[in-house]
């Protein structure tokens, strides 16, 4: 019941330098110093982390699973979209 | 069969070691008898690694303790086969959990100390302890940071929040001066240069606890007669019930292991 009054944070985690905040899940915090130290202790426990984001949940827009037809299928039958049709050299590395 | 207690040297070195180790082992099990019993699951997260960072310390320090004291003793016969007397911990890492405020304030009192101790045992000359605490002192700096922010929250917070770590304030308070005390044996590392003067942190200590119990809009309790002994290994009543749980399954099954 009192879990109810908490409010919800999103947690992100940059696990190297270079790479993006990837979203790892979602904790309750009265504040956002508590939920900053709350997504340490739940997300960070296994050297996870460099970085931490932590966004309030109702500050995140989302898209309505009843429009995925209109959102997303029409990108199916569009393969020429996808960079497979290249032949990267070997010297470019990692893409 | 139960089997019988260890007996430990008395070195100042090796008291001193135990002593350290003692408030981490000990407040470390205090910490975990929260599992499975926080208010929310992020707190007992939270707890749970604070319990463990404690039990690691207490490990790297007895490991220490069992190189110097070189009697066949380890981690584990100084952990569970000394008898009562043989804890030589604080008075207040030892006292009951109570509730979450009182297990926080508690939390703050000691992290609040043990930090800057921590810091100050990095310039030690004895490179094993320097390396101790260069390790403890990222975990303290964390618990401080936790334990004070929920003093704050819970002091300025509701008027029962308020009620109740106020009240574990009047209870903890007495036990807060031992932390400060040296005896001779001590005396004679801080002397020697070996560990930094526990006297020279009190100061400060009092000046962070104010400013945090400000915050918590809790007022700072005087400085009255303060409850000592831990250190020389008499505890309070809540110290034999802990033990028994601590201890209950090397007493009951000799060299267990997992």
């Amino acid at each position: 019941m009192t879990e109810t009054m908490i409010p919800l944070w999103e947690v992100f985690i940059r696990s190297r330098n270079g790479l993006a905040h990837k979203h790892v899940g979602s904790l309750h915090a009265v504040d956002a110093t508590l939920a900053l130290q709350a997504a340490r202790d739940l997300y960070t426990r296994r050297g996870e982390g460099l970085s931490v984001w932590v966004v309030p949940s109702n500050a995140i827009v989302a898209s309505d699973p009843a429009d995925k037809g209109m959102m997303f299928e029409p990108t199916a039958s569009k393969i020429y979209r996808h960079p497979t049709f290249y032949d990267v050299p070997d010297e470019v590395g990692h893409m | 069969m139960a089997t019988g207690s260890v007996t430990v040297a008395d070195t100042p070195l090796l008291r001193y070691l135990l002593r350290r180790a003692d408030d981490a082992l000990i407040l470390g099990h205090r910490v975990s008898e929260w599992c499975g019993h926080a208010p929310i699951m992020e707190e007992e997260m939270a707890l749970a690694n604070m319990g463990l960072d404690l039990i690691g310390q207490a490990r790297s320090l007895y490991g220490y303790a069992a190189e110097i004291e070189g009697a066949g003793n380890d981690e584990n016969t100084y952990a569970y086969l000394r008898d009562e007397r043989g804890y030589l911990n604080l008075l207040l890492v030892e006292q009951s959990n109570g509730d979450f405020a009182a297990t926080m304030l508690r939390q703050y009192l000691y992290s609040a100390f043990i930090h800057p101790y921590w810091l100050a045992l990095m310039g030690s000359p004895d490179t094993t302890l320097a390396a101790i605490a260069a390790k403890a002192e990222k975990e303290a700096a964390y618990h401080v940071r936790h334990s004070a922010e929920w003093v704050i929250r819970l002091g300025d917070g509701t008027a029962e929040s308020h009620r109740r770590i106020a009240e574990a304030l009047v209870r903890l308070w007495p036990f807060t001066g031992e932390m400060f005390e040296v005896d001779a044996g001590e005396r004679g590392l801080i002397d020697a240069g070996v560990v930094p003067d526990t006297a020279g942190l009190r100061e400060g200590w009092k000046h962070d606890v104010a400013a945090i119990l400000q915050r918590a809009t809790l007022e700072m309790p005087a400085d009255g007669w303060m409850q000592q002994g831990g250190r020389e290994g008499r505890h309070t009543e809540a110290f034999g019930h802990l033990l028994s749980e601590l201890q209950y399954v090397q007493r009951a099954y000799p060299g267990a292991t997992w």
